[in-house]
């Protein structure tokens, strides 16, 4: 019992030390904004984090968007409502599905790029070559990283919605045959540009904030061996996958919950 | 007025201690330094001085931190107690912006070269001078050209690093730890894992460099053999202390037993080739338990 006390008091420690000093990385990489001659650096990881993370959310948000227009088409037609499909998909993916999955596939596949890269550079001693030279890799690695994921992050997902209400009106409209003018007209009466799209984006926000700050620094702090960084990619997608979920439904039941 | 009169005493100090530092002509100078790393002892109230201009290795079986005593010194690790004086500024003081800036007039090579893979062998070269000057293109190309060239790889600059052979990379590392003409050099381990050809190249880098540059150069290497042809004085360190120093040709005269046998390469000696185990014959018999 007391060892088992014990070590669940060490998982504590270790948990609230590994907060330290991912706000300690935090503070010491955001408190400045970047220079204007960082700005190369800030579009070239842009490009690696958001425009190559394109292909994944452009094919996911079609496929998602065709499947939920089928379900709601098959659901709605019994009722001979084939035309709320266009506002139950506008509903669902603004609100809910299209900040979360973007920011889980972000998750995947450029968090765990991000945490092996810096990984991989202090394994190399890149980084601590960096900081002999003079340079903080804190400002010049970690930061440009982290805002090049919060800029991304909502773009990409305004690109998922987008996608997917097409992939929603390739089902609905041209395949299934739905009235189109139904399906924009009451997209149009029902959602709302604050209540729906702003809060939906400020979701994406703070998940993009979540996911980059988690990949950074799971690299930053990685074990220099083979082993420890496998065990800091895994980390970072499930920890960012479980923080996404998680502060999902703290964000809705603020946002949207009425008691 | 209290606080002001503790702030000019403590320039004073620094100005005489800068004073002391610079008619004494050492460049380094560490006082009664102590580190631990976890619950082991790595140094244990180490004193030693390196004069300007020289080339000063240290020297020591594995283990006996001196990579760490490379950290310590360029402010990278900060240790338990001691000083830490550089051009008679204390180090282990230094707040994070002052060590970014004292850096620049410290070169490190690397034992893993730790050139940036995503740069070219060029941008390497330039990545210290575009960050730490505002000098033109092309200014520039002819200072990264001429560091390439001092390491005879001007004709590789634009390979990329993962095209390059151990001993190349190595002296990319090194034009890279040059390109702002540092008054110390801090080589580690930098004869490690390189065939006799690569080594010799870098043994007499090493010592043209230092001569060419008027620098300082601080090596930490376990190769005897290179390292008592370049070196100026030798520091030998070993269960955290300086066991001994002096100029290579006393040191192999040394009548120290432990000095001798790492300066000879005797297998066993006061440094044992057992780790500490129970009695062999006990052991054996003993078998699985």
């Amino acid at each position: 019992m007391v060892l088992f006390l014990r070590r669940i008091g060490m998982r504590a420690f270790k948990f609230l030390a590994a907060l330290g000093r991912a706000s300690a990385l935090w503070w010491s990489a955001m408190r400045w904004l970047p220079r204007l001659s960082e700005l190369n650096l800030l579009i070239r990881q842009i490009y690696n984090v958001g425009y190559l993370s394109l292909v994944i959310v452009v094919l996911s948000a079609f496929s998602i968007g065709a499947v939920l227009a089928l379900q709601f088409y098959t659901q709605l037609a019994r009722f001979g409502a084939q035309e709320a499909v266009g506002v139950g998909l506008a509903l669902v993916l603004l609100r809910e599905l299209g900040p979360v999955v973007t920011a889980l596939l972000f998750a995947g596949r450029a968090g765990s790029a991000l945490t092996a890269e810096i990984g991989l550079m202090k394994t190399t001693e890149q980084l601590s070559s960096m900081e002999m030279m003079g340079v903080d890799p804190l400002r010049r690695i970690v930061a440009p990283r982290i805002w090049a994921g919060i800029i991304s992050v909502p773009i990409l997902t305004a690109i998922f919605n987008t996608v997917a209400i097409y992939g929603g009106v390739v089902v609905a409209i041209d395949w299934l045959g739905a009235d189109a003018g139904g399906f924009w007209s009451g997209m149009q009466d029902v959602v709302d540009w604050w209540e729906d799209l702003a809060k939906g984006m400020f979701k994406s926000l703070v998940f993009a904030i979540l996911v980059t700050w988690v990949a950074v620094f799971q690299g930053y702090d990685s074990e220099p061996t083979a082993e420890g960084m496998a065990m800091s990619t895994t980390r970072t997608v499930v920890i960012s996958s479980v923080l996404i979920l998680a502060s999902d439904f703290l964000l809705t039941l603020v946002m949207y919950g009425d008691f | 007025m209290g606080g002001a009169i503790i702030r000019l005493h403590l320039t004073e100090r620094r100005q005489v201690l800068t004073k002391l530092s610079i008619m004494s002509g050492n460049l380094i100078d560490i006082q009664n330094l102590t580190f631990r790393r976890g619950e082991r002892l790595i140094f244990d109230d180490l004193s030693l001085s390196i004069p300007r201009g020289s080339i000063t290795a240290i020297m020591g079986p594995s283990g006996t931190g001196k990579t760490t005593l490379l950290k310590l010194i360029g402010g990278q690790e900060k240790p338990e107690a001691g000083q830490i004086l550089i051009d008679g500024q204390d180090v282990v003081r230094m707040s994070r912006t002052e060590l970014l800036a004292l850096r620049k007039d410290i070169g490190m090579l690397f034992q893993a070269s730790a050139l940036f893979t995503d740069l070219s062998v060029f941008e390497n070269v330039a990545f210290p001078l575009r960050v730490h000057t505002s000098l033109s293109e092309e200014l520039i190309r002819d200072l990264v050209l001429m560091k390439l060239n001092a390491v005879g790889l001007r004709g590789a600059r634009d390979l990329m690093p993962a095209e390059l052979s151990g001993g190349m990379s190595r002296r990319v590392a090194l034009a890279r730890a040059i390109a702002l003409d540092p008054n110390l050099i801090m080589y580690d381990e930098p004869f490690t894992g390189q065939d006799p050809i690569a080594m010799g190249v870098l043994v007499s880098l090493i010592k043209n460099l230092n001569q060419a540059l008027a620098t300082t150069s601080l090596l930490v290497s376990h190769d005897i053999h290179e390292t008592v042809g370049i070196a100026d004085q030798i520091f030998i360190l070993a269960d955290g202390r300086v066991i001994g120093s002096g100029t290579p040709a006393e040191l192999r005269d040394s009548d120290s037993e432990m000095v001798s046998q790492f300066m000879h390469g005797k297998p066993d000696g006061p440094v044992p080739f057992h780790y500490p185990a129970d009695d062999y014959q006990y052991d054996v018999v003993a078998g699985i338990d």
